[in-house]
């Protein structure tokens, strides 16, 4: 039973850890691209992003699973009910989070910050690095809030995960199972096992964001 | 060389003019004061002068250049210059990496000595390691000052320098500017609210009236014998706003 608690532990900080990761490497920098620049469009994609905070989970998973289900077009990549199928639709649900976020933190900096980098003679790349670091802990910010998300979510993962013992059964969906059959005591151990990473994950962000106010 | 030459400079917000053809030569080796009322666009006349903004029609020319406003081609035109905001923010990091900042973006690494050096000239020597954002309003002007002048710019432009600050740092940053004008025979344009200090530091003064200047001239002239009716009714303070 610890080995096997050990394993659903290891292999949700692996999702998720994985799927934010993905995220912010597209998310982070996508949404400081919005946030810095004058885009085509960007106004709607900043009303479909904040949309896509509210997108329920359940609908994710259904349409990851769709897409990789054997009739679906990413058929032939063999990923559901494997953690990477997990990945994918944490990727997916998160991504907008974590752009989103990154997108507003980047343009609370204000343009004052960048009239005083071009009157100190900064060019275009200087000037968006100097914007950047001044939203440094939004930044952060977004990417945990990010991580807490995808950690936290349940609806998606079980459908293109399945919940397989040893194979995609992570916290919250081994919760699920246990509560189902009733064994309540390991399923309050493995909430209480979730909410220490989400513990963990805030000291992270207030130590942070503590050091930048000094 | 005329250091920044601004000619039938016009700029409208939201279709309402705030500069209509403006002609001003701002010259090597000079203090100019640009006074006028709150509202009138002396900062709009600074922005468009540093490049920061673009005038709906004439041209801005730097030591002799025109802006282009062509992604990144003025940059070395304007790295001849600093521009303090009227508000100056400061970056959240130490004092002394602000400082440093206008020496980075130049490629220059060696920052210490000269960062040491501007803040010694204005009284800041023990704050390097202060964190900028803590700073009061006078410690930030004076760090402002010292963040604008550590790459040694040929033109200094400065909005409302000492504006909220008390007589001590006042003192303090206009014999600063004295200095490095002075140091460097720079071209020192500033915009001020206080007539006294116009009257104080700058050798020529030019009134900014209804998006036009009304009348420019040496410092003494314009306060002692005005030739404009507005210029004496604004300098007298018999000009009620
Ligand atoms: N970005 C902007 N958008 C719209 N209006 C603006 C903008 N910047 C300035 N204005 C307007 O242009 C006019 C001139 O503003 P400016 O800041 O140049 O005045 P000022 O002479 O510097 O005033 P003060 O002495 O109070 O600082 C004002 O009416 C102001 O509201
Ligand atoms: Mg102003």
């Amino acid at each position: 039973m610890a080995s096997e608690l050990l394993y659903v532990t290891a292999l949700t900080l692996a999702v998720s850890g994985t799927a934010t990761l993905i995220a912010s490497l597209i998310g982070v920098p996508l949404g400081s691209r919005l946030a810095l620049r004058e885009t085509v469009g960007g106004r709607a994609i900043k009303v479909f992003l904040y949309t896509m905070y509210g997108f329920p989970p359940v609908l994710a998973g259904l349409i990851v699973y769709l897409m990789l289900s054997n009739d679906g077009p990413l058929g032939f990549l063999d990923l559901l009910f494997t953690p990477g199928a997990m990945i994918v639709a944490q990727v997916l649900l998160i991504t907008p989070i974590v752009m989103g976020l990154t997108l507003s933190a980047v343009s609370e900096v204000g343009p004052e910050v960048k009239d005083t980098a071009k009157t100190l003679g900064a060019d275009e790349r200087q000037i968006s690095r100097t914007v950047l670091r001044g939203a440094r802990v939004g930044v952060i910010t977004a990417v945990m809030v990010g991580f807490g998300r995808a950690i936290a979510e349940v609806g998606a993962v079980i459908i293109v995960g399945g919940n397989i013992q040893w194979h995609t059964r992570v916290l919250t969906t081994a919760i699920v199972l246990e509560t189902r059959r009733g064994n309540f005591e390991y399923a309050v151990v493995l909430g209480a096992i979730l909410l220490v990473i989400a513990l963990s994950v805030y000291l992270v962000l207030s130590y942070y964001q503590e050091r930048d106010r000094r | 060389m005329t250091a920044i030459d601004l000619s039938g400079v016009s700029k409208a917000y939201d279709g309402n003019p705030v500069l209509i053809g403006v002609d001003l030569a701002m010259e090597e080796d000079e203090i100019l004061a640009i006074i006028g009322p709150s509202g009138v666009g002396k900062t709009t006349l600074l922005r468009l002068a540093s490049g920061l903004e673009r005038p709906d029609s004439g041209t801005v020319a730097i030591l002799g250049t025109p802006l282009t406003y062509v992604n990144g081609r003025d940059l070395p035109l304007k790295r001849h210059m600093a521009f303090i905001l009227q508000k100056p923010v400061a970056f959240k990091e130490t004092v002394s990496e602000n400082v440093a900042y206008g020496l980075k973006v130049r490629d220059i690494d060696d920052t210490e000595d000269l960062v040491a050096h501007a803040l010694e000239a204005v009284g800041l020597a023990e704050m390097g390691d202060r964190m900028a954002t803590r700073l009061s309003g006078g410690e930030m002007q004076r760090m402002a000052f010292a963040r604008a002048t550590v790459f040694e710019p040929s033109i200094l432009l400065l909005d409302e320098f000492t504006a909220n600050l008390d007589p001590q740092n006042v003192g303090v940053l206009e014999r600063a500017v004295i200095a490095y004008q002075r140091e460097r025979n720079a071209t020192v344009v500033i915009v001020t609210h206080n007539l006294f200090q116009a009257r104080r530091i700058s050798t020529r003064t030019t009134l900014l009236l209804g998006g036009r200047l009304v009348e420019t001239g040496p410092t003494e002239r314009i306060f002692e014998e005005p030739e404009d009716e507005r210029t004496r009714a604004f300098v007298s303070g018999e000009m009620v706003f």
